[in-house]
């Protein structure tokens, strides 16, 4: 039941985290195009850093 | 190549019915069976069964009679000397085998040294207690990755031998040859830098391949799990751990031991932290691609089994047609996370050796 909640906390986190690398991705795509290639890199970057930590603290929930 | 997309896109169709197939086949079993079968917990253990490796390759199980369809693999036991023997000897798990006066039983996926009726002793935690031999034994996982590494042998061998005779690659070497140049552009050059960059291609080259190639083979209803098992990819990180310790210069284990431009008692903080933050890079990468996977397949399997849960509320038509479209759906996104998985894992890599060969330099 707790580890359900911490789950849940976790995707909480996750998503908040996600949706702010991937909106302000976006601003910037949307500032500058012709950058598109290395922010969509550097995005996936810190998007896989994030994916890393919540998938460790679901593990180490489990 | 939209031709090939298309061509990958029906045989992925053709294997996610045929799983579908295999699944409500065993479900109508259960009910022929007539027995009070709880089915919710049926299909967790069929899921959990999935994503652990076997020492036979079951393909599928027909419901009616409990029959495995597959082939057994061999075992290879290190004891008191070599043992080998094939998995057929245990009837998938059901008997004892016997192999030079000594008898093994299978209990939870791992094999124990027992008795000749096959005994296992546990202890108050309920864990056997019974003897583990040395487990070496070519199983299911083990098949997955010999299959991947001498699919990787051959076409990057026939690649690399049709440069020989003309500069522009033929068949299958015209999808692979801007993957590599992708490999190299865009992850190994720009992180590692020019100068270093080529020494390090042949890792990442394989690391992305062997991954992309067992993620994809994890989307087949063969039931490979191979990157969605911890022991895999622990020993992938570990590969890139030792090559970015190996490939440390010498600003590298100054900015972990003695960080340069604090103050010293900074320094000292700094240091435990540097080091904890050298072996946590390794355990993110190993427990990213695990989870991924894993979690990947749970999904899959989990909407493949909506058609049996379901059909009481909706029907068989309805249950069915909702489960193959988000399985359908979920699949494709598969294929995405399989691409970006090899892609992440092999450009932290990069990154990471980038961090450990990069020279400063201090005004």
């Amino acid at each position: 039941m707790y580890n359900l909640i911490g789950a849940g906390l976790i995707v909480i986190g996750g998503g908040i985290g996600l949706g702010q690398i991937g909106g302000k991705a976006m601003e910037g795509i949307a500032r500058q195009p012709e950058a598109a290639g290395k922010i969509q890199t550097a995005m996936i970057i810190i998007g896989a850093l994030l994916e890393g930590l919540a998938f460790g603290a679901l593990i180490l929930g489990k | 190549m939209p031709k090939k997309l298309t061509s990958l896109l029906s045989i992925l169709t053709l294997f996610f019915f045929s799983n579908l197939a295999f699944a409500s086949e065993s479900s109508e079993g259960e009910q022929t069976h007539g027995g009070a079968v709880d089915t919710q917990e049926e299909i967790t253990a069929y899921i959990k069964h999935h994503l652990q490796d076997s020492h036979d390759f079951t393909l599928f199980t027909l419901g009616e009679s409990g029959k495995h369809i597959g082939f057994p693999l061999p075992v290879i036991l290190w004891d008191d000397g070599l043992h080998v023997f094939m998995s057929s000897k245990f009837h998938h798990g059901t008997t004892v085998a016997e192999s030079k006066g000594n008898h093994y039983a299978i209990y939870h996926g791992k094999i124990y040294r027992t008795n000749a009726e096959g005994e296992l002793n546990f202890d108050e935690h309920h864990h056997p207690t019974n003897v583990r031999p040395l487990d070496i034994s070519i199983t299911k996982n083990v098949v997955g990755m010999l299959f991947a590494g001498f699919l990787l042998i051959y076409l990057f061998g026939s690649l690399a031998k049709s440069y020989t005779k003309k500069s522009i690659p033929t068949g299958v070497g015209r999808v692979l040859e801007p993957l590599v140049i992708y490999v190299r552009d865009e992850m190994a050059r720009p992180n590692i830098g020019d100068k270093y960059y080529e020494r390090y291609m042949p890792f990442l080259l394989t690391a992305f391949f062997y991954i992309w190639i067992l993620n994809l083979l994890g989307l087949t209803p063969l039931g490979f799990n191979v990157t969605g098992n911890i022991a895999v990819t622990v020993c992938l990180a570990l590969f890139t751990f030792i090559i970015v310790q190996f490939s440390g210069k010498k600003d590298y284990w100054k900015h972990i031991f003695w960080m340069p431009g604090v103050p010293i008692p900074m320094k000292i903080i700094l240091m435990p932290i540097e080091i904890l933050g050298m072996l946590t890079k390794p355990f993110a990468l190993l427990i990213r691609l695990f989870a991924n996977i894993t979690a990947g397949h749970f999904v899959v399997m989990s909407l493949i089994a909506l058609s049996i849960t379901m059909k009481a509320t909706f029907g068989p038509v309805a249950a069915t047609g909702m489960s193959l479209a988000l399985a359908l759906f979920i699949t494709v996104i598969e294929l995405l996370v399989a691409f970006l998985q090899a892609y992440i894992f092999t450009m932290l890599s990069a990154l990471f050796i980038g961090m450990a060969v990069e020279e400063h330099d201090h005004h």
